[in-house]
């Protein structure tokens, strides 16, 4: 049960249970659906983009509770951020699930920090950053979905 | 096969050593293999005969003077007259050599579906299917201008055969559908509804990919004009398989692929082609992987078709019972007539973390939508989790399954 309670840390049980900015953003500025047709996790993703910052993050769908938890924490934490900011955290979360930690320090991964058992599980690793690629693909405002195949 | 063994029946535990993958452990635990509708494990009687035929008899056939040739070209038109009985199929020329059910289907979709539908024609599927059987008929339809019509199911998951006799008219000219379905388990009254599409006039091609390793198929009884199925599915080797199909249809319809062996002359003026069924094995075949496919049909015609079905059903009904004590968990697919198939959800656990920690244990069995997406959004779910039984699983393993899903409900609880 180790390598289990690695990958299904409180924090992600909690957020899987309980997703922070669950909701529809009717006056958003980019709306970005995500899809992994591997195991049908499937997300909207809406921002409110002010200049440089995101004002505002929210999301809707459903999926795995890695895919979810991981969404709800992307949700928090990018929240406020600039766009160079969220794509440096989305880099962050990149290397901590793909087992590229080296250099990567508590303070920059905060509750990232919780998808560090991901890299143990290289079938969920898409299940982890399909939120962050979705988020991605609104910021750079491409197209309507984003799929992780 | 010993005498003790047919007194009895059937011997799980003898059967086993056939298969040397199950003895292996898997992330420290002994592997629990539940993933067989995905694809079957391989008896050693399989990989020896692989193993023979690259060491002993390895040679193009069809063409060769030579000894070896003479050999190769026997053993696997051998393997086709072993294909031939096992599906009960009049004549070898009936059988198809392909890589599986998925080129099986595209075959008659790109070559009878191509002479014969027309725009506004119709072509019928059900609720059921398997992406392979949608799929080359929404290109069929597309490039045609025919429509596709889907036959609905209830809320067992099975196919309302009145509302598909409904849907059958003039203009209806392939029926397609699986004998069994792989993400249920439904196994279709499949002579009814030839016998139904063939009063409406329209030809039945049968998605065998799931019936053949669960029950003993007959063509001719079931009627149908093509049925296809894939070796790995049975007990043999991956990318291999074959389609039956009726000679007078075959004989009528046009190569699919050309190249080398299915000809019978060249010249850049004109091509002769070669006979049934050669006509539509264009290249050098899988030779090898034909005649493993003979010898898994062998392996399970030895074991008894019959024994198989009666040592699944077993299965079947006593992994249902034992999975019906656990709260929360659904079972998607409650078909009076069902292969060893079990789909279910467990409430507030997504399929593919029930998948993961299962996985933990040993126990492997596929989560996702079983590639019939349609299917998933008719039962209102987006994924299930899917255990499938074989011929060499136990009710141990079973036992094993519901310890497992207790402990994936222990993990979000």
């Amino acid at each position: 049960m180790s390598d289990l309670r690695e990958l299904y840390q409180q924090v992600i049980l909690d957020h899987n249970k309980n997703p922070r900015n669950y909701r529809e953003m009717p006056n958003a500025s980019r709306k970005v659906e995500g899809y992994n047709p591997l195991c049908g996790d499937h997300y909207t993703i809406f921002l409110q983009i002010d200049g440089d910052a995101i004002t505002d993050v929210s999301f809707t769908g459903n999926g795995c509770a890695i895919s979810k938890a991981s969404a709800s924490v992307m949700s928090s934490m990018v929240k406020g951020k600039s766009r160079d900011e969220a794509a440096k955290l989305f880099d962050t979360f990149h290397r901590l699930v793909t087992g590229d930690a080296s250099g990567l320090d508590a303070a920059e991964l905060g509750r990232l920090a919780a998808f560090s058992g991901v890299s143990e599980f290289p079938a969920r690793v898409k299940c982890a950053t399909l939120a962050w690629h979705t988020l991605n693909a609104a910021l750079k405002g491409d197209g309507e979905s984003v799929t992780t195949e | 096969m010993s005498l003790a063994m047919q007194a009895l029946g059937f011997d799980v535990e003898q059967v086993r050593r056939d298969f040397p993958i199950l003895g292996r452990k898997v992330r420290g635990r002994q592997l629990v293999y539940l993933d067989n509708a995905a694809t079957t494990q391989k008896p050693q009687q399989v990989i020896d005969r692989l193993v023979k035929y690259y060491r002993e008899e390895n040679s193009n056939v069809h063409r060769g003077v030579h000894y070896l040739s003479e050999v190769a070209t026997t053993a696997y038109e051998s393997a086709r007259v072993v294909i031939q009985r096992f599906l009960n199929a009049r004549s070898e020329k009936e059988v198809i050599i392909t890589r599986g059910t998925t080129e099986g289907i595209n075959l008659v979709a790109q070559t009878w579906g191509r002479v014969n539908v027309r725009e506004g024609d119709e072509v019928l599927i059900t609720a059921i299917e398997h992406h392979s059987n949608i799929v080359p008929w929404q290109l069929l339809c597309a490039e045609k201008g025919a429509t596709l019509r889907v036959a609905p199911v209830n809320d067992e998951g099975e196919v309302i055969v009145e509302e598909y006799a409904k849907l059958l008219n003039e203009r209806t000219k392939i029926v397609a559908f699986g004998h069994a379905s792989n993400a249920l388990g439904t196994i279709n009254p499949v002579r009814q509804m030839t016998q139904l599409a063939h009063d409406a006039g329209a030809i039945v091609i049968i998605d065998g990919a799931q019936g053949v390793p669960h029950l003993p198929i007959d063509v001719q009884e079931i009627g149908c004009d093509f049925y296809a199925f894939s070796g790995h599915k049975v007990y043999g080797p991956t990318g291999i398989g074959a389609l039956y199909g009726r000679e007078s249809l075959l004989d009528a319809m046009p190569p699919w692929m050309g190249g080398g062996d299915m000809i019978l002359s060249v010249s850049f003026e004109k091509t002769t082609y070669n006979a049934l069924p050669y006509k539509f094995e264009a290249g050098t075949p899988n030779i090898a992987d034909t005649i493993g496919l003979a010898t898994a049909l062998e392996f399970v015609a030895s074991l008894g078709l019959e024994n198989i079905a009666s040592h699944e059903h077993d299965l079947l009904t006593y992994a249902t019972g034992r999975l019906q004590e656990i709260a929360g968990l659904r079972i998607i697919g409650t078909a009076r007539q069902k292969a060893s198939v079990i789909s279910f959800t467990l409430e507030g656990v997504h399929p593919h973390d029930i998948g993961t920690i299962l996985d933990q244990e040993g126990i492997a069995i596929r989560t996702g939508h079983h590639c019939a997406q349609p299917l998933m959004m008719r039962f209102n779910v987006p994924a299930t989790g899917r255990a499938s039984f074989g011929l060499y699983n136990t009710r141990a393993e079973a036992d094993a399954l519901v310890d497992g899903l207790r402990k994936v409900i222990e993990v979000f609880r």
